[in-house]
């Protein structure tokens, strides 16, 4: 590799930004133009991740180290292992959809939208590629930014109370984080490097207290049940691109914190709050799938089915075997994918009809034929039919569960059923029935619209076939955790 | 006691005497009140480069201490004094009250406070401590036909009347039990001495006369007052420079002459500084006034900047000096956008839509917002975690856990800032047209904002150096 890939990858979308910053706001298009080149030369910047990456090792490549702050010892320190390489190749993919999705929907203040979404993109591999504490707690804080106004500027009709909302939410549990950070600091011989940390084995009261600081801010983020009502607000209301972002990448965050710092860290005390976390996930994946049930709005729906859906990841994660964790990890890019994908249908019909209630549609089959067939690839996905990529990860991390906790495995299967119905049901009043007036002349999916999605049902497909391409990224990387968990 | 060799020690403060001195009697010759700023600009700059050649030592029997601390002090002051008259000229002269005697005020007010980081000795800080403090009260009712600018004034001048003399109680009480002013000489006496109940007494009065200049709870009644009546630019000094001193003085007194009580005056201070964390911050929420809003966020700040000195430690000592140094830009840099925003920026809500109305202005105001929460890539979290890091490592948990609590709570408040220029409609037409000084204050005030955000190394060990303690 002759080139740094990680720092060019985060630093792309920065130059982006940066260049946007010069452009003067009545060029619209060159901004638009301009962004969909960087997120684009983004994607193809960090295809070397998954040509070049070898699956064979289970430690951390394409390492970048150079000395930051020395007086506290803080390192500008990336690299990617089997866990995370997968998010940052999210990250870069969902980077161009969002731009293509928002090219006519984002009509007010265009530079400043897409300044954001370029920030947030790099702050989001970042997080995914940082291997030091303090580089990480600063692309994680810094994500906050962009993310808050993508939803308090551009968003719906109750979107300043959703922005702040999910702002102190997230905050809240962050900064409980950055203590545990300090403490794990002074603990560990003074360093933020993750790895060295992750060689020492701290006292098991030490581990449960940091364990709890940490899960403040991991379990705000996924969301788990109890701290999960910031997302269906912030889904809601947030531009469809923020709403893929959030739900592709940004909720993933908190997963992927348990995965890289709460297992390794502080195994003894994962192993003893297992009972919790199976507890937690369960509830999430029943109550989200219940209150699916009861949605009159499109958006919202979805957004609950996120709680569901990131029940099982958690699930899968705490079953600490070798099948839930790899079912949690892909299950995480699964989500990504089908979730980002039908908040991307979402703002397609939304851009026509301007309405998020469900009561507004129906028959939209015989109208937008093409649209239907892509939501129904995703509904299908969603709800894990075989063949497709939902399938896999729930199927592994049920495997896991059952292992773990046949109580557990059992409730979660149960998910699975009430995924079925409410996805199903709000096709079947979306797409099928007579056709509402109020939908009558809308036009199908133009070319844009279907090559933002057309990558997306690849995707879906292939994982759903051949899940090799993916698992086999993870295998020793996380034989390697399950080792350490034991 | 070579005499010559104390001159050459305090010859950055006689310098600072002649030239205000100078820029006083400028005024009677020239009429442009600008060229006067500009001598006032001169006159600091002329001083902080006399200061960074002074070498360090004591004079005048160990009154006077030239240090690495009294020296990091001072130039926390020059330059929140420069950003300040780059602020105040368009300001004055639109509030029709563009008189020189300003300027050589705010320097007169920089050579107390130079004094008072300088001061190894009871009696010159409180000399200091008044020569900055009568400046101010003065330079707080400069806008003389403005009713609430003669309240500020008033009443910052009765409660620091107040403040002043609980401190001279306090000098006398431990004059009584040391027979000494001197603060080594104190801490030599007082190790033989237990915490009798008359040295709690004196610590009490102590540290309510500092708390008072620092503005932490329950002693900040006077300043949401103070800091909204006050011309802008000085409001922004205020919050900056004359709370700077008092944690100079609070980390000079505490740690050097008592630090045989050190148990005591932390567990005062922690007191304090929780109190004000919390009221500060949660008062702030419901302010609709911007100044009064940045009021309550400068006394929440001062509770921030207490734990460095709670913690004790020269990293804690070195942490509250980064996050004053932090604090001077961006609180200043907040300020200057509210006086460039003039008579239309006092009300919170002259801020909707500014964002699309003054893009670059919004732009830095919502820099210096985030700043304040303490959000990375910025100073204001570069400050703030080397603050919970000194002060975890003193084996204050609990008190560090609270203070990132209250930073959430505080992100509300700014926050709003944002949303009401970014998220509301603009409701009446706004035009904002600084002059190239104000300009440059934004400039410098933004610039370091970021580059201490990104790069902080060597202003840590700039803090760190200049920790080395007297």
């Amino acid at each position: 590799m002759g080139y740094p890939v990680l720092s060019t990858v985060i630093f792309l979308p920065v130059i982006g930004a940066l260049l946007l910053l010069l452009m003067g706001r009545r060029q619209e298009l060159a901004i638009k133009w301009c962004s969909l080149i960087f997120t684009v030369l983004t994607f193809i910047a960090s295809l070397p991740l998954f040509l070049n990456f070898d699956k064979a090792r289970s430690d951390m490549q394409f390492v970048e180290v150079f000395e930051w702050i020395p007086a506290w010892n803080i390192k500008y320190y990336l690299g990617v292992d089997g866990i995370s390489v997968l998010f940052v190749l999210l990250s870069a993919l969902l980077g161009p959809l969002c731009v293509l999705i928002s090219w006519h929907s984002i009509k007010d203040k265009v530079k400043e939208f897409y300044i954001a979404l370029l920030l947030i993109e790099a702050a989001m591999i970042g997080v995914f590629s940082s291997l030091d504490f303090f580089l990480f707690y600063v692309f994680w804080e810094a994500m906050l930014i962009p993310m808050y106004l993508i939803i308090g500027v551009w968003g719906g009709p109750r979107r300043i109370y959703s922005a702040i909302k999910f702002f102190l939410y997230t905050l809240a549990g962050s900064v409980l984080m950055l203590v545990g950070i300090i403490v794990l600091y002074f603990n560990g011989g003074h360093t933020f490097d993750i790895l060295s940390l992750m060689s020492q084995k701290f006292p098991y009261k030490l581990q449960l207290i940091l364990f709890w600081a940490f899960f403040a801010a991991f379990a705000v983020k996924v969301p788990m049940w109890p701290v999960h009502t910031w997302l269906p607000d912030a889904h809601t209301e947030a531009p469809t691109a923020g709403s893929v972002i959030l739900a592709g990448i940004l909720i993933k965050m908190g997963a992927y914190g348990f995965l890289r710092f709460s297992l390794p860290l502080f195994p003894d005390a994962t192993r003893a709050m297992v009972p919790v976390m199976l507890t937690l996930s369960v509830i999430a994946i029943i109550y989200g799938g219940v209150i699916c049930l009861v949605q009159s709005d499109l958006k919202r729906l979805i957004a609950y089915s996120s709680v569901s859906h990131m029940g099982f990841v958690t699930l899968g994660i705490f079953a600490l075997n070798q099948q839930g964790l790899e079912g949690g990890i892909l299950q995480m890019i699964n989500h990504g994918i089908v979730t980002g994908a039908l908040f991307l249908l979402v703002g397609v019909i939304y851009d026509r009809s301007h309405s998020r209630e469900i009561s507004h549609y129906g028959g939209v089959a015989t109208v937008l034929p093409v649209y239907a067939g892509f939501f129904m690839v995703f509904t299908l996905a969603s709800i894990g039919l075989p063949g497709l990529n939902g399938f896999i990860g729930e199927f592994l991390i049920i495997l896991g569960g059952f292992k773990a906790s046949k109580l557990a495995g059992a409730l979660a299967a149960t998910g699975i059923i009430i995924g079925a119905a409410y996805m199903l049901w709000l096709y079947q009043r979306v797409f099928f029935q007579e056709v509402n007036p109020n939908i009558k002349g809308y036009k199908d999916m133009d070319l844009r619209e279907i090559i933002t999605l057309a990558p997306l049902v690849v995707l879906v497909v292939w994982i759903g076939v051949y899940p090799n391409t993916f698992l086999g990224f993870m295998h020793e990387s996380v034989k390697q955790l399950v080792i350490k968990l034991q | 006691m070579d005499f010559s060799r104390d001159i050459a020690l305090i010859k950055p403060e006689l310098w600072l005497t002649g030239l205000a001195i100078v820029v006083l009697l400028a005024e009677l010759i020239i009429k442009k009140k600008e060229v006067i700023a500009f001598l006032g600009i001169i006159a600091i700059a002329v001083t902080a480069f006399i200061t960074l050649n002074v070498a360090p030592g004591l004079a005048f029997k160990e009154m006077y201490t030239s240090d690495g601390y009294s020296m990091f002090f001072k130039f926390i002051f020059f330059i929140s004094s420069i950003l300040t008259i780059l602020l105040s000229m368009r300001y004055l002269g639109n509030e029709n009250v563009h008189y020189g005697e300003y300027y050589s005020l705010l320097l007169f007010s920089v050579l107390g406070m130079s004094f008072m980081a300088s001061s190894n000795d009871l009696i010159l800080l409180y000399l200091g401590t008044e020569l900055m403090a009568l400046s101010i009260y003065v330079l707080a009712g400069f806008k003389r036909y403005d009713a609430r600018s003669n309240e500020a004034a008033l009443k910052y001048f009765l409660l620091g009347a107040f403040s002043s003399a609980l401190l001279l109680y306090g000098i006398s009480f431990i004059y009584l039990l040391t027979g000494t002013t001197n603060l080594r000489e104190i801490a030599q006496r007082l190790i033989s001495g237990s915490s009798e109940p008359v040295l709690m007494i004196a610590l009490l009065f102590l540290a309510s006369a500092f708390a008072f200049k620092i503005a932490a709870v329950p002693f900040h009644m006077w300043s949401p007052d103070v800091y909204e009546g006050a011309p802008t630019p000085i409001t922004a000094f205020m919050s900056v420079g004359p709370k700077a001193a008092g944690f100079a003085v609070i980390g000079r007194v505490f740690i050097i002459a008592l630090g045989s009580i050190a148990v005591d005056w932390k567990t005062v201070l922690m007191v304090l500084s929780v109190l004000t964390m919390i009221v500060g911050n949660v008062l702030a929420i419901s302010q609709t006034n911007i100044k009064r809003m940045l009021a309550y966020s400068s006394i929440a700040h001062s509770g921030y900047a207490l734990l460095g000195i709670i913690a004790g430690t020269p990293e804690g000592i070195g942490s509250t000096m980064l996050y004053l140094f932090i604090y001077a830009f961006m609180n200043i840099g907040a300020f200057a956008i509210v006086t460039i925003m003039g008579r239309e920026g006092e009300q919170l809500s002259d801020y909707e839509g500014l964002g699309k109305t003054e893009p670059l202005w919004a732009a830095l105001m919502l820099i210096f917002m985030f700043s304040l929460t303490g959000i990375p890539p910025t100073a204001g979290f570069v400050g703030k975690f080397y603050l919970f890091m000194s002060v975890i490592n003193a084996g204050y948990t609990g008190l560090a856990i609270l203070a990132v609590i209250m930073s959430a709570v505080s992100a509300y408040f700014y926050l709003r800032v944002v949303m009401l220029m970014y998220m509301k409609e603009p409701s009446k037409s706004v035009s904002v047209s600084p002059n190239l000084p104000e300009a440059l204050a934004v400039t410098i005030t933004t610039g370091l904002v970021l580059l201490m955000g990104v790069s902080p190394y060597y202003f840590i060990e700039f803090a760190k150096a200049a920790m080395s303690l007297i």
